[in-house]
């Protein structure tokens, strides 16, 4: 039987998630492994905002910051299980989202760019200026998830970096998966139908408003769920995953890989998350390099790098 | 009763009437094309009909129901379907997704079971998917289907767009220029097409520069000159009626001034 | 009284600087449909430049000279190289463009002129000049008559210059401007080169007031975008009014309720707007073509 596109792609990513450890020169790349995955869970959601609605937000760590923090603050305040804290903050940015995005994808252009900018920033000043709850620029520190005990007690010992890598990289599966079921349904069609042509899309009949919304909501949650992994594995959390810096890296991996492409989208998070990683020497060059990349893969690469080198590489073969 | 009546519909760009005080009706089964010279308002009434533009006098009521300047996605809902003169394809989507789009009223449902792919959803899919080869077939566009959209020639997009229309199996159907850019074969084909879905009950309100094309299938016909609607009748008695005479030649009489000049 | 009349004093200062970076926004958005997040590095390489040309050992008035000249110039090669080069990409491509390009100004900037603050003495000394009981800078007169004169020199230009005139038809209709033969192309060139100018002015005469650093940018061009929301996108009135009541509503802000979250009213201002009045104060409404 022929594997269709969404599994061929799912299997893939496996494949990768589950080999790449065999290459690892030391200990140190599990952790590395799951920054990247963590990132790709967020730029994923991107994918589905921007990619397939071809909406753009320049706030989206705001809601990353939502999750962290719920996992932070909820097991204290409200007595919840970390992993249900996760499931709380996803909840809060899935509504946030809904309030937000609800009175301004009515209107054109920019104006979710900077509605969603000015909510991610307001995000992060109440999570850098609320000391007495959030701990200030400091940060919090966060329970432990307890699922790599249960592991233990279950026969299957894994180091720290180790559990995260692996749980980080099925929730990547997971949210892969999901956005690629999407991607074919009559809900992704409709999404990507207002990308094409707003105008066509509603003369078929798709009310226009409420599908950007529903993107907005979903790729909020994403990136909800992204803080909240951020923050359970390095057991604690900073008012920095909300930043605006953090927002504008989302939509850089995303645009830098493909927006369109769940496994473009993925590329953009590895090399974006990989480069400072290489680059520590050049340090001071990193915002450079991130400006310099920005604008010559939207000048000369708009459909970003996956879906332009397969162009290249399907006209060289005919 | 008519299906769709316009009564009075005008509007005003920065203080110029682009349409004014235009009304005719359409029933079941009945093609009416709207003529006129380039810039006589033909686009701009489409648009007020079909929701795009919020007209600044007169109604649009669609089976006796006021409907003017309701969004296309709910005129849609109540059976009105349209094409562009500039097209307007998803570019990126494959040319059966484009026709799969069309079926987006009766394929959508809850955005969970679409998320995880549930049997409904795939369901819901799949059923859109066979609706939109037959009329891929239909339009003969059949062996095109998995092509990305924005390779196909223009005359392909027309026709494109044509059964992306149809696949909302709407009541009426508006078609702004649909043999525009066409051979005089693909011209033919689109013609037998539009005759076969009227044949089948849809009303078909036609803007189109082919005048044989029109006077070939219209049952009536509405002209326009200037915004305003200066004759209408069957296509025999708008042929003679001097008013449509002096628009067309006082245009094309223009247009040699030009060219000279 | 006397209180809130220095609070009134502060806002109309620094909100004449977030009225030229909202004219700035304005001049870019008319020309070219783009909204230009990298507005405030031309603010921030205003201040920057005039501060090291200063200390290399021109006189202030020419340093300050050079740096307008040399922003307005690094305006123009940004539009040639990338907004021009990128035509017609949708809106999307064109923000990150922009975003790009502030982020890379703002890396260059930390390594020509390194992480610290930089200082500028200011221009006609530092003692408060009282007005009533308040007191204000003799620097603020200097960045509130800065604004005033750019504002007046630029009606005077749109309204009574054949150039100015080209300009504003072609943020009216580019293709009907073309037709009727205006060059397009120069009018996005020097609308680029205007903005930045007028952005580098504004980091000149606030340098000596708030001190530069690397990274003053990003805020500079939230705010100035938040008052040209305010006021209207795309309408110079509305920026100058939105600008100034954004630095009025800052202050005060301050003043009275919380000077943690003096920096959050603008954003607060930006969702407000949008929520409330998308069109601004003075926007126009857009008809969609199609």
């Amino acid at each position: 039987m022929k594997l269709s596109a969404k599994h061929s792609t799912l299997l893939l990513l496996a494949l990768i998630i589950a080999l790449a450890p065999i290459f690892f020169p030391s200990a140190y790349y599990f952790r590395i492994g799951s920054v990247v995955f963590v990132n790709a869970v967020a730029v994923v959601g991107i994918v589905i905002l921007t990619g397939y609605a071809g909406q753009i937000s320049l706030g989206h760590a705001g809601f990353s910051g939502i999750g962290g923090y719920a996992c932070a603050l909820a097991p204290v305040h409200l007595g919840l299980h970390p992993a249900l804290a996760a499931v709380l903050g996803a909840v809060v940015s899935g509504v946030m989202a809904y309030l937000v995005g609800r009175p301004i994808l009515r209107l054109k252009g920019y104006y979710l760019a900077v509605a969603s900018l000015g909510f991610g920033i307001l995000v992060s000043m109440v999570l850098a200026n609320e000391t007495a709850i959030t701990g200030g620029p400091d940060g919090i520190k966060v329970a432990d998830l307890g699922l790599r005990t249960l592991l233990a007690d279950a026969g299957v010992p894994l180091t720290n970096a180790q559990f995260w890598y692996a749980f980080s990289g099925i929730c990547l599966l997971i949210g892969s998966w999901l956005a690629l079921n999407l991607h074919d349904s009559p809900t992704g069609r409709a999404l990507r139908a207002l990308h094409g042509s707003e105008i066509a899309a509603r003369t078929v009949g798709v009310d226009v408003a409420r599908a950007k919304v529903t993107a907005f909501v979903i790729s909020a949650v994403y990136a909800s769920v992204a803080g909240s992994l951020i923050a359970l594995q390095n057991r604690m959390i900073t008012p920095d995953v909300a930043g605006y810096m953090h927002s504008i890296e989302m939509v850089t991996m995303a645009v830098l890989g493909g927006a369109g492409s769940v496994l473009g989208a993925i590329l953009g998070a590895t090399i974006l998350t990989l480069l400072p990683q290489a680059l520590t020497v050049f340090q001071q060059y990193e915002q450079i390099m991130l400006g310099l990349v920005m604008m010559l893969v939207m000048i000369f690469m708009r459909e970003g790098l996956l879906p332009s080198l397969t162009a290249l590489v399907r006209g060289r073969g005919e | 009763m008519s299906l769709l009546a316009v009564e009075g519909l005008g509007i005003r760009f920065g203080g110029l009437h682009a349409v004014k005080d235009v009304g005719f009706s359409l029933k079941a089964g009945e093609i009416v094309s709207v003529i006129g010279p380039n810039g006589a308002g033909k686009t701009t009434l489409f648009n007020m009909i079909s929701g795009v533009y919020t007209p600044g006098s007169g109604r649009v009521l669609l089976e006796g129901e006021d409907v003017t300047g309701l969004d296309p996605y709910l005129l849609a809902r109540r059976g009105l379907s349209r094409t562009f003169q500039n097209l307007q394809i998803f570019q990126a989507m494959t040319v059966l997704e484009n026709v799969m789009s069309g079926f987006h009223l009766r394929e959508r449902g809850p955005v969970l079971a679409d998320l995880f792919a549930l049997p409904g959803s795939r369901r819901r899919s799949r059923e859109a998917e066979e609706g939109a080869r037959r009329l891929l077939a239909r339009v003969g566009l059949e062996r095109a289907a998995e092509r990305e959209a924005g390779a196909l020639s223009y005359g392909a997009l027309k026709r494109l767009e044509i059964a992306r229309a149809l696949a909302l199996e709407p009541k009426i159907l508006l078609l702004d220029e649909p043999a525009a850019g066409c051979n005089a074969v693909e011209t033919e084909e689109i013609d037998h097409l539009i005759a076969e879905v009227a044949a089948e009950g849809t009303a078909i309100l036609l803007v189109e520069h082919d005048m044989k094309m029109v006077m070939r299938i219209s049952n009536h016909i509405v002209v326009l000159d200037h915004g305003e609607k200066i004759a209408e009748g069957d296509p025999a008695a708008v042929s003679r009626d001097p008013r449509v005479i002096e628009a067309y030649l006082g245009a094309q009489a223009q247009e040699s001034t030009h060219a000279h000049g | 009284m006397t209180e809130l009349l220095q609070f009134l004093l502060s806002g109309i200062t620094v909100g004449a600087v977030y009225a030229l970076v909202a004219l700035g926004f304005t001049i870019i958005y008319n020309a070219s449909d783009v909204v230009n997040f990298a507005q405030g590095e031309f603010v921030m390489l205003g201040g920057m430049i005039t501060v090291f040309a200063y200390k290399a050992g021109l006189p202030i008035p020419v340093a300050a000279l050079f740096a307008i000249l040399l922003t307005a110039a690094i305006g123009v090669a940004f539009n040639r190289v990338a907004i021009e080069t990128a035509r017609g990409a949708p809106v999307v491509s064109l923000i990150i463009i922009t975003i790009g390009a502030s982020i890379f100004i703002q890396g260059v900037a930390q390594v020509v002129f390194g992480k610290e603050l930089h200082r500028l003495p200011s221009f006609s000394g530092d003692d408060p000049i009282r007005i009533l009981e308040a007191t204000i800078l003799p620097q603020s007169f200097w960045v509130i008559g800065g604004a005033m004169v750019v504002f007046v020199g630029l009606w005077l230009f749109f309204t009574r210059t054949l150039l100015g005139r080209a300009v504003l038809a072609t943020s009216n209709n580019r293709v009907a401007a073309q037709l009727v033969g205006i060059n397009t192309g120069f009018v996005m060139t020097l609308s680029f080169g205007l903005s930045a100018g007028i952005g580098a002015l504004a980091g000149v005469l606030i340098t000596p007031i708030t001190l530069t650093s690397y990274q003053v940018g990003i805020a500079l061009a939230l705010k100035g975008f938040a008052g040209a929301m305010l006021g209207g996108m795309g309408n110079p009135k509305g920026a100058l009014i939105g600008g100034l009541m954004l630095g009025l509503l800052e202050s005060v802000t301050a003043g009275y309720l919380s000077s943690q979250y003096k920096d959050a009213v603008a954003f607060v201002v930006i969702l407000a707007v949008l929520f409330a009045m998308p069109q601004g104060l003075f926007g126009r409404k857009a008809t969609e073509r199609v």
